[in-house]
């Protein structure tokens, strides 16, 4: 009965949708108040429509009700408590219902703190967002109904992936959806200044809190996944350029793009037809990114199940939306255009490159990500790109991205004496000139990566604390805005140590060791203390011992394991991890060698977490910029 | 949906879940042992570039399957009869096709992988700089040839907010 | 109300071209990508040896290890080897095609025991039935790279002079049977 009640919620979400897109657009099209008033308690009922849907299944899965075809495909009865929560995201339909559940959320929200603008552009914005819904709405109702039962309904289901049975992995979802979706905010604001084919500054301002709390739940999101990809899947990686990771990577680097062209249409009035062509973009990456996934277009380890019938459906509406958005752009966009003009030597050119540079690492982590489909397409056989090829490419654009940083900040608008902040950073430059040296020097092995990090992040920092000094010496205040940039440029500096070098710097042995055996690698000794099994709630596990000295100290004692879990009989490698703030221990079991001997890999990290860190100070930034009061003072002069 | 259907759609799940599990033999999974630092850093570079045939999209390097184990194998001896890293690579095109490289080769058929995002770079830049100059001009026309601040310019920034 | 905004040119043509070209190939391509998805053997490689001589291995024969036996031996007729293993549960699903096809006697099947002990893959050809001309065990996979072997079980056609005509990967249906091997077998009988 309930699963029946949460199809009824899901059909009658559609239906409010229908009501939420189509009224008040039309409303705001007419100059209809009635109509336009639609959108906000329009959006309210879908919240709560969709938020009871998403109970009863959550409802189903704790109470186990194995009639209801998802829960039996994605449950178990020992399945953990915790887990049986978390199970309600754990493949397609439960996380389209949670990505459907976000979207309301974040309409909700829009219609709650939209009071200081005008009804049309409310209407027109919720309204979209309403459009939006349809497409969601209606996929989920006619293919991937989360409510479907089994009947007869099965004595037990099959079981939650294994891989997502973590607390980790489980959040991951939730906030890379609220990020993904709250693009849809900044997109509505885009369609809506077109539709009314003007663009009021104001607005502009009231949209980028939006943006840049989006932005920042991506960022942790896609830190959650990197963080656990590291952790569970033993393998020491962080990121792997898969497919599916790329899908996320791509809306946040056009999402940076976006926070800072809206900056410079904010203030300057300028860039106004290039904020609105990166608003869209982001949520078509977005858009696109949920397709790759589900449509099983992409073969990867992540990726959902495919089915042909419902890749179909998503890119008819992909097609549709993005369309749709861009045929509105190339029609209106021109009337839009600002021209403020500016000279070569000016923060607004600065910020042209930035778009460029982001524009350009987004255009080639499409390119390397689609290039097998493609090939497969034109006949030119099975070609593999891999990690190879997008770290060298992202390098290579990202590097002149990198040494602009320090000078945005320190550019005046419109017109600037190019010499002014070449002075003030030029010694900078020597400085981390000579620490990259040094660090060239020091390092025990891959030295011009060592080098380059050092280099990179050296100069990101010295520029950035050049910018703090001179704030300073001018009048000490610093607005949030600021404040947040350089967290966020912070983040920025300490991601680089991260990435270049643990990538330099890390240390794998594989070796066979019997218990009692030492191995030495570099300040670090791992003694190997034997196997034993052990019984979880729902798995069987081999858990290993291993005592790791640092310079003849006791470090830690680590618990690698390789687990069996019991309803399929997949088998996960749970890695032993001891972390440092500037090296992780990592341990892995391999295969059991007969004679008490196992493979171990042994791991040394250095500097790993900074790659996290640096994410982390990232999204901060992103929230702190965001809580900048002045976005809210919408009603300042006139009106 | 119809109860046949249901019960179809469940065996299929399970039929795929079993098939997952990929037909592979058991065998030596022994790590293998390295002469020195420099002939294992090598391996290591090396197997990572290699992809794993049998996985969804994992390195030769991470793999677990056994035909990842005895390519490594493979590999580490033909490391050993003096082949480069190049002739290593081209044997193993031979027999498994480009899929098992993950650094694409430079050849006709990915000048679009390799150029492509170069082009991209290009032709933004040319259009930044088509901007940029039009702006410049614009600028310069409306400040005057002494270069006074062009008219309808913000005088005194509200705040910060000229930052 | 003011003035009406003087008329904006619109976006460069050269710009909405190549935008609209590039969003029409990503959806070409997306539809492509959906409808290949559909196709059970997207996944599968295509063998790299199609056309190119079959690896020369040298391996003992299962039912008798003091012989060699080699692909020397069997040149001058096609035949089909099957790499196969008792550890494989797939082989044991094509294996009835497999016997079928055999008893046709169109061409020699090779049997190619990849890693697996002696005794157990007897003992497996004891239980189901021995449809092979030749079983030669290569229990070290020393010439499955060669042949590159992925999995089990894979079955290779090839001709007369050794060269590799075809490669099916996964187990063998009367349906892969009918449109993929005969058809090839035709072409390669009508070519003698």
């Amino acid at each position: 009965m309930l699963p029946e009640l949460g199809q009824i919620l899901l059909v009658l979400a559609l239906l409010v949708a229908i009501l939420q897109s189509v009224l008040p657009l039309a409303g705001a099209q007419r100059g209809n108040a009635a109509w336009m008033a639609v959108a906000r308690p329009a959006s309210y009922a879908q919240l709560v429509l969709v938020a009871g849907a998403f109970a009863l299944l959550t409802w189903a899965f704790v109470a186990q009700d194995f009639s209801v075809r998802y829960v039996a495909e994605n449950s178990n009865s020992l399945l953990p408590m915790e887990f049986r929560f978390m199970a309600v995201w754990g493949s397609h339909e439960g996380s389209l219902l949670l990505w459907v559940l976000m979207l309301t959320v974040w309409s909700a929200a829009v219609a709650l703190y939209s009071r200081a603008l005008p009804e049309t552009v409310v209407a027109r914005v919720l309204g979209v967002i309403g459009l939006v819904s349809i497409c969601f709405l209606s996929f989920m109702v006619f293919t991937s109904n989360p409510f479907d039962r089994l009947l007869p309904a099965p004595a037990e289901g099959r079981d939650l992936n294994p891989l997502l049975q973590d607390r980790g992995m489980m959040i991951h979802p939730p906030m890379l959806y609220v990020g993904y979706i709250g693009f849809v905010v900044p997109f509505a604001f885009a369609i809506a200044a077109l539709l009314d084919g003007h663009i009021d500054v104001r607005w502009l301002r009231w949209s980028r809190p939006w943006t840049n709390i989006a932005w920042a739940f991506l960022t942790v999101g896609i830190l959650l996944g990197s963080w656990w990809a590291y952790y569970e899947l033993g393998w020491g990686g962080w990121w792997f350029w898969d497919p599916v990771e790329n899908a996320s990577f791509m809306p946040w680097l056009v999402g940076a793009a976006l926070i800072h062209s809206q900056a410079a249409t904010e203030k300057r009035g300028s860039f106004n037809s290039w904020t609105l062509l990166l608003a869209i973009a982001a949520f078509s990456l977005s858009l696109l990114g949920a397709f790759l996934v589900r449509s099983g277009v992409l073969t990867s380890v992540h990726s959902f199940a495919a089915d042909p019938a419902r890749g179909l459906f998503i890119l008819a509406f992909l097609a549709l939306v993005i369309g749709g958005s861009l045929l509105l752009y190339v029609l209106r966009a021109p009337r839009l255009e600002d021209g403020r003009p500016f000279a070569g030597a000016s923060r607004e050119t600065l910020l042209l490159l930035n778009n460029l540079l982001l524009t350009a690492a987004c255009a080639m982590v499409l390119l390397g990500t689609l290039y097998p489909l493609l090939a497969d397409a034109l006949g030119l056989g099975k070609v593999s790109v891999g990690p190879p090829y997008f770290g060298l490419m992202f390098v290579l654009l990202m590097a002149p991205l990198v040494a602009l940083i320090p000078f945005g900040p320190l550019t005046k608008w419109q017109r600037d004496n190019l010499g002014k902040p070449l002075k003030m950073l030029l010694p900078w430059a020597g400085l981390a000139l000579v620490l990259a040296a040094i660090a060239y020097f020091m390092a025990p092995q891959g030295r011009l990566k060592t080098a380059a990090g050092v280099l990179a992040a050296a100069w990101v920092t010295l520029g950035t604390l050049r910018f703090i000094w001179t704030r300073v010496r001018a009048n000490g205040r610093f607005t949030p805005e600021m404040t947040g940039m350089i967290i966020a440029h912070l983040g920025v500096a300490v991601f680089l140590v991260g990435a270049l070098l643990v990538e330099a710097q890390n240390v794998l042995r594989e070796v066979a060791m019997k218990p009692g055996q030492t191995v030495e690698v570099g300040a670090y000794r791992f003694e190997f203390q034997g196997v034993d099994e052990k019984e979880g709630p729902n798995y069987l596990s081999d858990r290993g011992h291993v005592q790791v000295f640092h310079n003849d100290r006791p470090l830690a004692l680590l618990h690698p394991e390789k687990r069996a879990y019991a309803s399929g009989g997949q088998v996960m490698t749970d890695a032993g991890i001891h972390a440092g703030v500037f090296a992780d221990v990592l341990v892995s079991l391999g295969e059991p060698l007969g004679d008490d001997a196992w493979a171990l890999r042994l791991h040394v990290k250095p500097f790993v977490r900074w790659v996290w860190a640096g994410a982390l100070l990232m999204a901060l930034g992103g929230l702190v910029t965001a809580g900048d009061r002045r976005f809210r003072r919408v009603r300042e002069k006139s009106e | 949906m119809s109860l046949r259907l249901h019960a179809w759609l469940l065996g299929l799940l399970v039929a795929v879940a079993a098939m997952a599990v990929a037909a592979q033999p058991a065998g030596d999974m022994s790590p293998l042992q390295f002469q020195d630092r420099a002939e294992e850093s090598r391996f290591q570079h090396l197997t990572a570039e290699l992809r794993c045939v049998m996985c969804q999209n994992q390195s030769l390097a991470d793999s677990n399957a056994q035909v990842a184990q005895d390519m490594r194998r493979e590999v580490l001896a033909l490391m050993r009869q003096g082949r480069s890293d190049a002739e290593i690579r081209q044997f193993l095109v031979e027999r498994y096709g480009e899929f098992v490289l993950y650094r694409p080769t430079m050849d006709r058929h990915t000048w679009l992988l390799w150029f492509g995002p170069g082009v991209v770079l290009l032709a933004g830049t040319f259009v930044v700089w088509r901007i940029v100059r039009r702006r410049a001009a614009a600028l310069a026309a409306q400040s005057g040839p002494r270069g006074e601040p062009a008219p309808g310019t913000p005088e005194r920034p509200e705040g910060d907010q000229e930052w | 109300m003011s003035t009406p905004p003087p008329r904006r040119p619109g976006l460069p043509p050269v710009a909405i071209v190549i935008g609209a070209l590039f969003f029409i190939g990503l959806v070409g391509l997306m539809l492509y990508g959906v409808v290949r998805s559909g196709a059970s053997d997207r996944d599968v490689l295509p063998s790299a040896l199609i056309g190119k001589p079959a690896p020369e291995f040298v391996l003992p024969v299962l039912h008798d290890p003091s012989v060699q036996f080699g692909a020397a031996d069997l040149r001058g007729a096609p035949y089909l080897i099957n790499v196969w293993g008792s550890w494989c549960a797939a082989c044991r699903d094509e294996h009835p095609v497999l016997t079928a096809f055999a008893q046709t006697k169109r061409v020699r099947v090779v049997g190619y025991n990849w890693r697996d002990e002696p005794e157990d893959a007897l003992r497996w050809l004891d239980r189901y039935g021995n449809p092979f001309f030749v079983v030669v065990a290569d229990k070290e996979g020393r010439y499955a790279l060669d042949w590159g072997v992925a999995g089990a079980p894979e079955s290779f056609l090839v001709d007369a002079q050794g060269q590799v005509r075809w490669k099916f990967t996964g187990p063998l249906t009367d349906e892969v049977v009918k449109t993929q091997l005969l058809p090839v077998l035709d072409t390669l009988e009508r070519a003698q």
